[in-house]
C-alpha cells in the first residue's frame, strides 16, 4: 500500500508538469480557437534559451526575464509572421500551420544554442526526498516536485486573477467567446492575440525550467510536451481547471498503469517478454476511450464538433 | 499551340469519363511514363535510382494515402508512419512464414493487415473530427511502434525488432541491382495511383469529398458516414501499408520499428500540404520536394563550405521544412499541384494572354 502511495504521489507530481504544458494550449485555444502544436516546441525553445543564457554567466534571475523578452518576441513574429495571414482559414489549417510552426521552432533553437544535452538547476531546491515525511510515513516525495507542485499553484492562482480580475484579462474572455462581438466593442484582437501567446510563452518558460531542471533540456522534452493533448482531450480544451486535473489524472494513471498493467497482463496471458514501457502511448489510448464516451472532456464546453 | 482542346468532341459517355480526356494528355502521360520505365534506368546512376528514385516513388505512395484519407475525406492523420510500419512487418511475416508465398501477393495482405488496422483506429472518427481525431492518430502511432517491438513474434525473435527483408523474387526473377527494385517499385507505384486516381473520380470519391466538404449535408444526400470514413481509412491505411512494405524491400531492406515513428508521420503530411491536399500529382511531386530538399541544402552547405557554423545544417532543414509548411499554407493551401495546374491553364491559352 506504502508502494501504491509512493507511486500515486510521484505520478500526480509529474502530472503537474503535464499541466503546466497543458495550460498553455488551453490558453491559446480559449483565446484564438487555434490549436497550437508548437506548444511543445516553445518549452523546448524557453529551455533552452534560458540554459544558453546562464551558460554566459548571467544570474538565474536576470536569465528569466531575458528569456521571457525572448518569448515575448516569438509571440509577436508568430502573431505577425503565421496567424495574420491566416486568419479566417479553418481550424485544421492553423492546426498544420503550428506544425510546421513546430518545426521552425526547434530549429531555431538547436541553432541558437546546439543540440547537447544540458543540465540546469534551480538554486536551492535539490532533487531529494523531504526528510520528516520519509521518517513519519515512509513515502519519498521529492523537494523539487512539491516545488515544482508549489510553482504551478502559483502560476494558475495568478493567471485566474489575471484572467478574472484586469482589463486585459476581460478582454480576452470576451475575445474567447465572440471574436466579432468583441471586435465591434473596439477590442484590438491582434492585441490580445500577442498578449495571450506572450502568455503562453510565460507558461511555456515555466514549463521549460521545471521539466529542464528535473531531466536535462533536450530534445526529448517535446515528445514530453506531447503527453499535453491526451490532458486536454480528457480535461477539455476550454478549461483551465481542466487542463490542471486532466494533468494530474494523466500523471497519476500512466504510472500506476505502468507498475500495474503489464505483469498483470503477462501473467493472465502467459507472456514471458516484458511488456514494460507503455507510459509511451498510454495517455492516448487513454484519450482515446475517453473520446468515445465524453468527447468535450471532463470540464469542456459542451458544444463540440460532432459528427 | 500545341496544348488545345479544340475540335476534340466526346460523341458518347465512355469517351466523356475517360480519365485523361484531351489528347495532349494522354500523350504527354505515355511520353512520362516512357520516360520513367526506359529512360530512367537506363540513364540513371545507381545512387540515383537506390537513393532518389526509389524513396520518392514509395513516398508518393505513402502520401496518396494520406492524401486520400486528409486531401479527400477530410480526415487528418497523425499516424501514417504506424501503417507504413504494419505493412513492413505484415509483409515480412507473411513471406517468412508460408512457404511459396509470392511476394506480390504478399505485398497486397501487407495492405490488406495495414487497411485492417487502419479501421481499428479510424473508429473514433465516427465520433470526433479535426484535431482530437489528430490526437487519437496518435494513439495509433505510438501503439503500434511500441506493440511491434514489445512482440518478439513480429519480428521472428530478433533482437530490437529489427528485420532484414528477404529476397525480392517474381517468378524466378531475382530482384536485386537497383534497377530491378526502382522497376518493381514503379510498376506498382503506376498500378496504385491509377486506381487512386479512379478512385477519387468515381462515386466512392466523390462520398469522400461530400463528407470533407460538410458531413450533415452529406448525410442528408444519403451518402452514409460510417461507411464513407472507414473506407476512407481503410484505403489510405492500405496504400501506406504497400508502401512501408516497399519501403523494406525494395529500398532499406532492414528496418526497425523506430525507424517509422512521428517524424516520418510528420514527414508524409509535409508531403501532403506542400504537395497539394486533394491532389494525386501533388503526392508525387510533393514526396519528390521532400526527399530532394535535404539533398539540396546539404549540397549547398558543402558549397558554402566552412563559412557555415558547425550543426547548423540539420537545423536548416527543420527550420525551411517548418517555413515552407507555413509559407505553403499562407500563400499556396493548394501546393505544388495547384501551380501544375495554373501551369497548364497558362499552356491552353499561349501565347495568347486571355
Amino acid at each position: 500500500m506504502q508502494f501504491f502511495f509512493e507511486v500515486l504521489i510521484g505520478g500526480l507530481l509529474s502530472g503537474v508538469m503535464y499541466s503546466l504544458v497543458a495550460l498553455g494550449f488551453v490558453l491559446i485555444y480559449k483565446a484564438s480557437g487555434v490549436f497550437n502544436f508548437a506548444q511543445g516546441a516553445m518549452v523546448f525553445f524557453a529551455a533552452l534559451t534560458f540554459v544558453g543564457i546562464t551558460e554566459m554567466g548571467v544570474p538565474f534571475g536576470f536569465a528569466l526575464i531575458l528569456a521571457l523578452g525572448a518569448m515575448i518576441l516569438l509571440a509577436i513574429a508568430t502573431e505577425r509572421v503565421v496567424l495574420r495571414p491566416l486568419v479566417n482559414q479553418p481550424q485544421i489549417t492553423l492546426f498544420m500551420a503550428t506544425i510546421g510552426l513546430t518545426f521552425l521552432v526547434e530549429g531555431l533553437a538547436q541553432g541558437m544554442w546546439g543540440a547537447s544535452v544540458r543540465g540546469l538547476e534551480i538554486p536551492g531546491i535539490q532533487d531529494e526526498p523531504i526528510e520528516w515525511m520519509m521518517e513519519n510515513t515512509g513515502i519519498g516525495v521529492s523537494k523539487f516536485d512539491l516545488f515544482a507542485a508549489g510553482v504551478s499553484a502559483v502560476l494558475v492562482v495568478v493567471l485566474a486573477i489575471f484572467f478574472n480580475k484586469t482589463r486585459v484579462g476581460r478582454a480576452l474572455r470576451a475575445v474567447a467567446d465572440d471574436h466579432q462581438a468583441a471586435l465591434a466593442i473596439g477590442i484590438p484582437l491582434q492585441d490580445i492575440w500577442r498578449i495571450v501567446w506572450a502568455v503562453a510563452g510565460l507558461v511555456a518558460l515555466v514549463a521549460g525550467v521545471m521539466w529542464g531542471a528535473r531531466n536535462g533540456v533536450q530534445f526529448a522534452l517535446t515528445f514530453v510536451a506531447l503527453k499535453a493533448l491526451p490532458v486536454l482531450i480528457i480535461g477539455g480544451f476550454t478549461s483551465i481547471p481542466g487542463a490542471i486535473v486532466g494533468g494530474l489524472i494523466i500523471g497519476a494513471s500512466e504510472k500506476l498503469g505502468e507498475i500495474y498493467i503489464p505483469p498483470f497482463v503477462q501473467s493472465t496471458f502467459g507472456i514471458e517478454t516484458s511488456l514494460g514501457g507503455i507510459e509511451g502511448w498510454f495517455p492516448y489510448v487513454m484519450a482515446l476511450i475517453f473520446l468515445l464516451v465524453r468527447p468535450e472532456g471532463l470540464f469542456g464546453e459542451k458544444h463540440i464538433d460532432r459528427v | 499551340m500545341l496544348y488545345r482542346e479544340a475540335g476534340q468532341f466526346k460523341a458518347s459517355y465512355k469517351e466523356d469519363q475517360q480519365i485523361f480526356p484531351i489528347r495532349q494528355d494522354r500523350i504527354a502521360i505515355a511520353l512520362i511514363l516512357a520516360f520513367f520505365y526506359l529512360g530512367v534506368p537506363y540513364f540513371a546512376s545507381q545512387y540515383w535510382l537506390q537513393g532518389i528514385m526509389i524513396p520518392v516513388l514509395i513516398f508518393s505512395l505513402a502520401a496518396i494515402g494520406l492524401n486520400i484519407l486528409t486531401g479527400y475525406a477530410g480526415q487528418l492523420s497523425l499516424g501514417s508512419a504506424a501503417f507504413m510500419a504494419v505493412g513492413a512487418f505484415a509483409a515480412y511475416n507473411f513471406v517468412l512464414r508460408v512457404p511459396g508465398m509470392p511476394i506480390l501477393v504478399a505485398f497486397v495482405l501487407a495492405g490488406l493487415c495495414a487497411a485492417a488496422v487502419g479501421m481499428v483506429f479510424g473508429l473514433p472518427s465516427l465520433r470526433i473530427k479535426g484535431f482530437y481525431l489528430a490526437v487519437a492518430t496518435l494513439a495509433a502511432q505510438f501503439f503500434i511502434v511500441w506493440a511491434l517491438t514489445k512482440f518478439p513474434w513480429f519480428s521472428n525473435h530478433s533482437s530490437s525488432g529489427v528485420i532484414t527483408a528477404q529476397k525480392v523474387v517474381i517468378l524466378g526473377y531475382v530482384f536485386e541491382t537497383p534497377e530491378a527494385k526502382y522497376l518493381l517499385t514503379l510498376g506498382v507505384v503506376t498500378v496504385l495511383a491509377l486506381l487512386a486516381k479512379n478512385m477519387v473520380r468515381s462515386s466512392i470519391g466523390r462520398s469522400w469529398m461530400a463528407i470533407r466538404d460538410m458531413d450533415v449535408a452529406a448525410e442528408v444526400i444519403g451518402i452514409r458516414p460510417m461507411h464513407t470514413k472507414l473506407m476512407a481509412f481503410a484505403v489510405s491505411s492500405f496504400y501506406c501499408g504497400v508502401a512501408g512494405a516497399l519501403y523494406a524491400y525494395t529500398y532499406l531492406g532492414t528496418v526497425e520499428p523506430e525507424g517509422f515513428n512521428l517524424d516520418l508521420s510528420f514527414r508524409i503530411l509535409f508531403m501532403v500540404i506542400i504537395g497539394g491536399v486533394g491532389s494525386i500529382m501533388g503526392s508525387f511531386l510533393g514526396a519528390a520536394f521532400i526527399v530532394l530538399l535535404p539533398i539540396f541544402l546539404n549540397i549547398s552547405m558543402h558549397m558554402l563550405g566552412d563559412w557555415v557554423p558547425q550543426g547548423l545544417a540539420s537545423n536548416l532543414e527543420l527550420i525551411v521544412f517548418g517555413g515552407l509548411i507555413i509559407f505553403f499554407l499562407i500563400v499556396e493551401p493548394h501546393g505544388l499541384a495547384r501551380l501544375w495546374q495554373i501551369g497548364k491553364e497558362k499552356l491552353r491559352l499561349w501565347p495568347f494572354p486571355h
